[in-house]
This record gives C-alpha cells, structure tokens and sequence, in this order.
C-alpha cells in the first residue's frame, strides 16, 4: 500500500531530527540546514549531472585498471613476490579465512564497482526529462555501495603494510598502487558532485496514480528552472 | 528550550530515508510504501534501541578475542611467532615509523572501543528519555557514522603483508584466528551505527515540548 503525498512539494522532515521544515530555493552551490541539528539537508550542486558522469568515467577507468595490474611487490635475496587486490582477498580465502577473505573482497572490489556502476547507470538514466522508475531502484539502495565500498581505507592499509614490510624486504609499489591513490580523490569528487535531490525531483514515481492525484508534485523537466523561481 | 515546528511523526507524516519525499500514510494504515521510491516507510525504524544493543553486545563479545588471539603468525627458518594487533602497534613503533604504529592505534583499538561505549551512551540517554546535551549527542551520532569505516585499516593491513610474504621456506605470514573476530567488531559496530535511528535522541523533547506547549 502505497503512502498518499502531500500537497506541498518543499515541506521535509529532517532525516536526523524529524522536524518539519520547508526546504528553501537556493542558488547554486548553497546549501540548507536543519536549524535545530544542523544535519545538512541540501546542497545544490552546480552542473551535478555533466560533471559527476565525467567523474564516474574516469573512476571506472581507474578501477579496471587498478584491478588488472598488480599492485604491490617485493625482492628478498633474489627471490620475488607480488599481488593484486583481488590476490589478497585469494590468499585469505585459501587460507582458511573465508569469511575475513569475503568481506576484503565486498569492501576493496565488488561494493567499489557496485558504487561506480550504479552512478554511471543512474547518471544516464537521469539525462532524460523524466527519468525511469529503475533509476530511482538504483539510487535507492546507492548508499548501501557507498557505505560498504572502502577503497580509502584500503589505500591506507596497504601504506601500513608497505613500511611494514620495508623492514624485511625491499618493497616495490605498483602500478595499481598509483592508480588506487588516484581513484581515492576521483571517487570522493564523484560523490560530492552527485545530487540525488534533483534526480529524486524529475523521476518517475513509483505509484505514478498517487503523484497526479495529488497534483502539486514539483512539474517534470528542467530542477534549475525550478529552483531558480 | 525554544520552541520549535512540529515533527513529521507529530503531524501523522513520513520521511522517506532514501528519498527525503514526505506522505501520509493512507486512511487506517500505519506504514506503507514511499510513492516515489518504493521504500517501505514507518516513523522511526523498527525496534531501533534492541537491534542496536544486539549488534553493539555482539561486537563487545568480539572485541576480547580480536585483541587477545593473534592477527598474524609469521614463520622465519629460525621458528614462527605470531602477533595480536597490539603486539603490531608495539612492532611497528620505531624513531621513524611511529606515526604509522599511532595510526593502527587509533584505528584499531581507539576507535573500535570508542565506538562501542559511544554507542551505548547515545542507547541509554535514549532510553532514559533524557532532553539535555541533544547537539553533542547527535554530532556524537555523526562523528561515530563517519570515523566508523577506518577500523576496517588493519584489517587491509593484515590481508596485504600475508599476501605478499610469501616466500616458503624462508618466510611467510599467515593470518591468525583473531582477524576473524577483528573484523566482526568493525562490521557489527557498522551495523549498530545504520540499525540506530538519530530521530529518537530528539522525540523526547518533542514530547516535552508538547507537554508545556
């Protein structure tokens, strides 16, 4: 049973306090805060669409990058040995950690690549005036990805396990290594580009009868028309 | 306190936690659906306080084998010797690499504890109804939310220096039985931090307010 909107399209309650409030139009870059909690409840970002679909691109590319080359090295008396993301979560799963080998490879490979392909996905969905029911699945359940993908922390894990292993033997960083750094930045400029408000604005709903009953959803197509009143 | 608009729950409506898009739930219902998102909707997430303190326990009861058992077990020519994460930080700690061994510190047994009595700090001022110190508790809230992942750096650390030392007969490292439960602590308390609904900190001023307004 689907819930029944209400008239006013700005009223929100805030998601950390619960409390009533009407969302202001703001200018590009501004953003609104709850008065009581100080959660931020929008940020408008400018350009969001063009620039987080070139950020997700690049991220993408770094990804398959980072994931196909290895990423650390070392020599010890003449012997050799290295390792790619996906070895170090291998090596645990082989060795009897599998459930510790799982949640390396969920957090450093598949939660990453979830977060990145959703945001292509949504960010070309959302190019249409009225962007389909799927776009608004996919930016449901984005945030899960976004919680669990861990790419910067692993970075600083393997900074750790670098000097560490400095002292045994002589460490050769890889190219992943290189290409992971750079996705670190890349994907935080993904994310804080991204507005899902004005996606979530232009989409199709889900109970779609529920919307035109209540006639007063914000009008279809262009969020900057609309909050520039 | 100064007196504030009313709360969505106090005006019968629903905020959608993925969308933000405020309804009403339809005549005779409790809870239904989000029309734009498909969320299901309810005021306050279901039975917040207990699946916080189940995940919250569950990680304290991990936090002692994830300290006590060893992380890593390296084996050299000259015999194997294994590691808890404290015997790491100790490891680690030299005149130039100190600020790493400080790093692993706070990540992995500053921030795992820290996290586990805030948590049970913000449970109890929520069941006590308390009114007082609402901003340092929310920004508490958030603080825990956003610090919460790095814990997961040993984790990555342990992993890595394993994979990569593996140099039979000479030296190799293995992952030791404690990075099991390391790993729970990290993803129990993340699991707390998402089951706790923030909104519940301010729904006893809420009442207040009513109760004087």
């Amino acid at each position: 049973m689907y819930n029944q909107p209400i008239a006013d399209a700005s009223l929100v309650g805030c998601p950390h306090c619960d409390l009533l409030q009407h969302l202001p139009d703001l200018a590009p870059g501004a953003s609104a805060r709850c008065p009581r909690c100080n959660e931020e409840l929008w940020r408008y970002r400018e350009d969001s669409l063009h620039r987080t679909l070139a950020l997700a691109i690049g991220a993408a590319l770094l990804y398959l990058v980072a994931n196909s080359v290895p990423m650390l090295g070392l020599t010890i008396v003449g012997r050799a040995a290295s390792t790619t993301v996906i070895g170090g979560a291998g090596h645990l799963w082989e060795n009897g950690q599998k459930i510790v080998g799982t949640l390396v490879f969920m957090t450093a490979v598949a939660a990453p690549a979830l977060q990145i392909g959703f945001m292509l996905a949504i960010v070309i969905g959302a190019y249409r005036g009225r962007p389909r029911k799927w776009v608004g699945q996919l930016l449901r359940h984005h945030p899960t990805t976004r919680l669990w993908s861990m790419i910067e922390v692993m970075m600083l894990g393997v900074l750790v396990a670098l000097v560490k292993i400095a002292d045994y033997a002589k460490v050769i960083p890889g190219i992943a290594l290189f290409v992971l750094g750079a996705l670190v930045f890349v994907l935080a400029a993904m994310q804080a580009n991204f507005d899902p408000k004005q996606v979530w604005d232009r989409i199709e709903w889900a109970n779609e009868g529920g919307r035109s009953a209540s006639a007063a959803g914000r009008a279809p197509g262009n969020p900057m028309a609309e909050a520039s009143r | 306190m100064s007196a504030y608009p009313p709360t969505a729950m106090q005006q019968g409506l629903q905020s959608c936690e993925t969308c933000g898009l405020l309804s009403r739930p339809a005549p005779g219902e409790h809870e239904g659906l989000c029309p734009r998102c498909e969320e299901p909707l309810e005021f306050r997430k279901h039975n917040s306080i207990q699946r916080t303190w189940a995940f919250l326990i569950a990680a304290a009861v991990c936090y002692i084998p994830a300290n006590v058992l060893p992380v890593l077990a390296t084996t050299t020519a000259a015999g194997s010797e294994s590691d808890t994460i404290l015997q790491g930080v100790i490891l680690l700690w030299s005149p130039t690499g100190w600020p790493l061994s400080l790093i692993v510190l706070i990540a992995s047994i500053i921030i795992p504890s820290a996290k586990i009595i805030a948590m049970g700090y913000l449970l109890i001022g929520v069941q006590r109804g308390s009114v007082t110190n609402n901003r340092q508790r929310i920004r508490m809230y958030r603080a825990v939310e956003f610090i919460g992942r790095w814990s997961m750096v040993d984790v990555f650390v342990d992993t890595f220096t394993a994979a990569l030392i593996q140099l039979q007969p000479l030296m190799s490292v293995e992952p030791g039985p404690g990075l099991f439960f390391f790993a729970a602590v990290v993803v129990l308390t993340m699991l707390a931090v998402e089951s706790f609904d923030p909104r519940l900190i301010w729904d006893a001023v809420n009442l207040k307010e009513v109760a004087h307004g």
